[in-house]
Formats: structure tokens, sequence, C-alpha cells
């Protein structure tokens, strides 16, 4: 038929359930290979090839093939999808259920402390965690807003400011346990070898904040319309009021979100608190009065130096990573209330 | 097309109502607001740069005060560029300077030592997008200046100024009920007229208008132009426009700006009173182009 005499009736769509149909048929055929006895990934494997088998010949027979090459790249996408988040599914599964067993009130309520064999808790690191990175939160986000600022606002590619984001670079690239390598050479020329303190590990994680603080407020700080920093200027407003009025708050919602992230990122640190904090059995909320436990550390001691019997160990190590878990959640939660509230509102 | 603009701003001056309250304020109490008569600004063989590049040449003018003065001419000619060079605007832009005299009532804002901050208070400028700020309300957006360059103010006193504002700009009826409710929740002429609001707010002795209604509709627009034709009772007015019927209609006075060739620096081609601009141009390129046979 020539080009110009084609009718939609000649182009017909396969109906709107066709890929749930074809989905349906890819589980089907990876449950009854599940229930031939093949292992798990072999079964995920069988029901995806099912779907593609299922959907790409009916396509391309009804929608002709341009049709059935957007249904193939679909398919692809959803796949590469179900593939990355299957792991964080399984993550949150493995925690959760192994970690509900110790999941109870003494867990808050108790520290380590004389604690042999069964009982106790995590009182202590999770003091310890919140301590730790509170402190390194609060050095890493104004030293990283302020570099941000300077950066993007001040020292636009300046040689100073080329110099200051190449070495932020570098800083992203620290490997976790060189930053408390770092933090321990700096106190033990100071209180000599073997000393652990808290504050160390504060400074330890804020070393691997800062790079993500600045990288991300200097993002954020780029997407403010220009248009906005020039409205304040014709006002007759300083730059560096119209900084702290203006641009800041309109980037506010994001600069928290790279605060969290950079938060979410040291929260479970284990590497370098292991050589600056220490561990110890009892509550110590003084960052400067010697050893402090964390989730992290604690959770890793309990799994890989366990007593006899082994189990309240174990079980101990999967609550400790569970309460890690739900702390950075809470976080997040947190940070999105408070962007919602404070930052750009619609109407 | 060339009609007598005049005309148009009787028109609007009669059906102005709305705006009595401030009228009144405006004419007949000097002692309520800060002096009323606006400044001229007298511009000296000004060349203006970016970096090597010479954007405008050798442009003299005189902006008389509280009149409406309207900059126009093709793409590219320097007509905004020139805008901004006259509260220092435009140096915000990396290695761009420029080399020549403004003077507002006599004094030289590119004198040494002058703050190009203490400028913009006194020239203050509204753009081509509607820019309120995001992250206020309607209310913070019109005391913003006030705010930001004042430590301390009353209560009563901003809530005074804020009103007189947004009356002075046509938009307190519309907005009064929701003045805690973000800017960014209105229409785009609505934006505008807040962010006229929020430039008056400070007093400046000159408003710069950078084609204030080139992202409007005609209503919007329309609205406008009524609002710039009550605030030269107060402020001296620069505009730059695309729109030759809105510099015919709007202005007292046009400049029509002019580029040779495509990298030459923009230069001045003349400045008269808009009638004659419009009717007996001296320069038949001013002429090509309000007539449209431009290129």
């Amino acid at each position: 038929m020539s080009a110009s005499s084609w009718t939609w009736e000649d182009h017909r769509v396969l109906p709107t359930w066709a890929p749930w149909a074809a989905g349906g048929a890819g589980v089907a055929a990876g449950l009854l290979a599940l229930l031939a006895g093949v292992a798990l990934v072999v079964a995920v494997l069988v029901g995806a090839a099912a779907t593609v088998v299922a959907l790409i010949p009916w396509s391309l027979a009804v929608e002709g093939s341009r049709r059935a090459r957007d249904r193939m790249v679909t398919l692809t996408v959803t796949g590469a999808f179900a593939l990355a988040v299957a792991p964080l599914i399984s993550l949150l599964y493995t925690v959760v259920s192994r970690g509900i067993d110790r999941f109870d009130g003494a867990l808050f309520s108790e520290s380590m402390r004389g604690v042999v064999g069964e009982g106790g808790g995590v009182q202590h690191a999770i003091v310890g965690t919140l301590v730790i990175t509170g402190l390194a939160t609060l050095a890493s986000v104004p030293i990283g807003v302020m570099t941000a600022i300077y950066l993007h606002e001040y020292g636009r590619g300046g040689r100073l400011a080329k110099a200051i984001s190449f070495f932020v670079d570098v800083m992203t690239g620290i490997p976790s346990i060189v930053a408390g390598l770092f933090a321990y050479a700096l106190f033990a020329l100071i209180f000599g070898p073997g000393v652990r303190l808290g504050v160390m590990g504060a400074v330890a994680l804020s070393l691997l904040m800062i790079p993500i603080v600045v990288r991300s407020t200097e993002e954020m700080l780029r997407v403010v319309p220009h248009h906005l920093r020039e409205a304040a200027y014709g006002l007759g407003v300083p730059k560096w009021l119209t900084i702290v009025k203006v641009v800041l708050p309109t980037a506010f919602a994001g600069i928290v979100t790279g605060v969290m992230l950079a938060i979410a990122r040291v929260v479970g640190e284990t590497a370098p608190l292991l050589i600056t904090t220490g561990a110890v059995t009892s509550v110590n909320a003084n960052p400067f009065g010697g050893r402090m436990e964390n989730l992290a550390v604690f959770a890793y001691n309990q799994y890989s130096n366990p007593g006899v019997p082994r189990d309240p160990y174990i079980a101990r190590a999967w609550a400790a990573a569970l309460t890690l878990l739900l702390i950075v959640m809470v976080l997040n939660l947190v940070a999105r209330l408070v962007s919602a509230r404070f930052g750009v509102r619609q109407r | 097309m060339s009609q007598p603009s005049a005309d148009v701003r009787d028109a609007n001056a009669t059906d102005a109502p709305l705006q009595a309250p401030l009228g009144d304020a405006a004419t007949s109490a000097p002692a309520e607001a800060p002096a009323n008569v606006a400044k001229s600004i007298e511009a000296r063989d000004l060349d203006i740069y970016y970096g090597g590049f010479h954007a405008v040449a050798g442009v003299s003018m005189t902006i008389r005060p509280n009149k409406v003065t309207a900059l126009i001419g093709s793409s590219g000619c320097g007509k905004s560029t020139f805008l901004r060079s006259l509260n220092r605007m435009h140096e915000l832009v990396k290695g761009a300077y420029v080399d020549g005299k403004v003077e507002l009532d006599g004094r030289d804002i590119y004198a040494a030592g002058t703050d190009p901050v203490a400028v913009r208070r006194q020239i203050g400028m509204v753009f081509q997008q509607p820019n309120p700020f995001p992250t206020m309300s309607i209310y913070d957006n019109v005391a913003a200046g006030l705010r930001l360059n004042r430590r301390k103010i009353k209560k009563p006193e901003l809530d005074e100024v804020v009103e007189r504002a947004l009356r002075g700009a046509h938009l307190w009826t519309e907005v009064k009920d929701r003045l805690d409710k973000p800017g960014s929740g209105l229409s785009g002429g609505q934006q505008q007229r807040l962010c006229i609001a929020r430039a008056t707010a400070v007093e400046p002795d000159v408003l710069l208008m950078d084609e204030p209604c080139s992202a409007l509709d005609p209503i919007a627009t329309v609205a406008i132009e009524s609002l710039i034709a009550e605030l030269k009772e107060r402020f001296t007015i620069v505009i730059v426009t695309h729109n030759m019927q809105q510099a015919a209609r709007a202005s007292d006075y046009t400049a029509f700006f002019n580029i040779e060739r495509s990298g030459d620096p923009g230069r001045l081609v003349e400045i008269d009173e808009t009638q004659t601009i419009f009717s007996t141009p001296a320069s038949p390129a001013t002429e090509a182009y309000i007539s449209g046979r431009f290129g």
C-alpha cells in the first residue's frame, strides 16, 4: 500500500493489559520452574525469558516492528530496575527478619556492661553513634556549605577555587580507613599513642562528609536561578545578604538532602571508628571521655568475636544493624519533613 | 501606530479611581513620602565592554526626571546592556566594565569609591521574567528590600509600606487576603506587578525596566503600561522594549539604538520626544526601524 493511503485501522495496538498478561505468564513459568526444582536464580531467568517470549512475538504480529522494539526496550528497562532493587529488598528482608528477634525493650534500655552471653542491649552504641555522627555533622555542614558558597558564589573559575575544587575531588576518593588513620595520627601527636576518643571518630567521619556536602551544596547553588540573585541586587541588597537571605533559602531543601546523604554515608562507617573510638561496653556520652561504642563497630565485634554460645551475640549484631537502618530512615524522614516545611513552596 | 501617547496616558489618569489614596499621597503630601521629585540620569560618552567585546559605544543621553524614556532597537543592539549599566548591574558579568560617565543628578555612579550596592538602592530594576523570591510570601517579597537593607523596622510601619507599594502596583485588592501565600502562586502578570511593588517599596529615584511585558499576555501588558504612566509621578522610568507600540503608548521620550554590522558595538542613533521619533525621526535608520522596513 502506498504511504498516502494508510488508515488508522492498519495500526492496531495490543490491549493495555497485554504487558501484565505477559508478566503473569512469566511469573507462572518461573513458579513452575521453581516447582520443578531448579535454583531461584535460574527460575527468575526462566520467568524473564517467558515474559519476553509471550509478549514480543505477539506484539510483532499485531503491532509491527516499531512497537515490538519499544516493548522490548520497556521490558529491558523494567528488568534492569528489578535487578537494581532486588538486592535492596533482599537486604531489608534479611536485616529485618534476623534483627527482629532481639529488637526488644532491653535492646534500647541496656548496655553491654557486665553482660556475658544472653541479654544486654545497644544503648551505649546508639548513644555513641548519635554523638559521633552528630559531632561530625556539626563540623562538616558549616565547613562544607561555606566551601561550596565560596566555590560557586565568589571564587568562580579563579585559581584558588580550582585548587579547592581539585582537593575536594581528591577527598571524595579517600578510603575511609585512611581518614581513620589520619584522625588517629593527629590525636596521637597530641595525646600520645593508644588514645581513643569519640571526637577522634567525629574528625575521621567529617573528613568523609565534607566533600559530599561541598559537592551536593555546590550543585544546589548552581540550580538557584541567576535572576533571583539579580532581583536582590536590583533592590540594593549586598551580595552576602543576597546569599544568606535569597540563595540559601531557595536551595535549602536540596542542601538538606545532600547533608542527609552525607550522614547516611558515614553513619554506618566501621573501619575508621574501629581505630579511633575503640570499643567499650558501657554508655559514654562524652566525646572527650575515652572510648566510645557505636552501632557499626558493635555489630562487627559481636559478629566477628562471638562468645559461647554464639547465638545471642549474632542476634545482637543483627538487632544493631536493624537499629542503624532505622536511624538512617528516621533521619531521612525528618529531612524530608524539614525540606517540605522550609523549602520552596509552590502555592 | 504613532498616535500621540499623551492621549493614552490622560485616559489612564482619568479612569484610575482604584489608585486614589496613593495618588493623593504622591501629589499632595510631600511630608508623607520621601522626596517625590525623581532624579535625572546623564550618560556621557559611555562605552560598555564585556571583556574584549565592545558592546556599546559612545552613548550620551539625558534621561529626564519623572518621565518615561523608552529604549528601542533590534536584538543585540546594546539597549539592555546600556540599561543595566545605569545601575551597575551589568558588571555582575565577569570581565564587564564601562568607560565614561553616568551621572545621577550630577553625581557619577562610576566614581572611584562608589558602592554599587548604594547605587542600586537609588536605581531599582524590574526584569523581563517576573522573579519573585520563591521562598517568601507575597508580603515578604514586597518587604524584602526594606528588611534586607534596614535592620530594624517596626511592623506597623512595614505593613503600611507593603500596602502602599501593592496599591501602587494595582495588586492590593487581588492579594490582600493572601499576603502570607507564596508569590510564585500568582499569575505571570500579577507576579510582574508584585516585582514592581517590590522595586518601588524601597523608594528608589529611578526605575529601570528590562522588557517588563515581554513574558506577559496583552491584558497584563495593558495593566503594566497604565501602571507605568502612574509610576512616573514618583519615579524616573527607563524601559527597554521590543514592542514599538508599547514605546509609542507608554513613553515620553524614545531612544533608538542600532548596530551597523554584527560584531560592531551598538550605538545610540537618536533620542527625542516619542511623538517626534514616531512621526518625524531625524535619522533614516530610525524611520526604517519604526516603519518596519528594517532587517
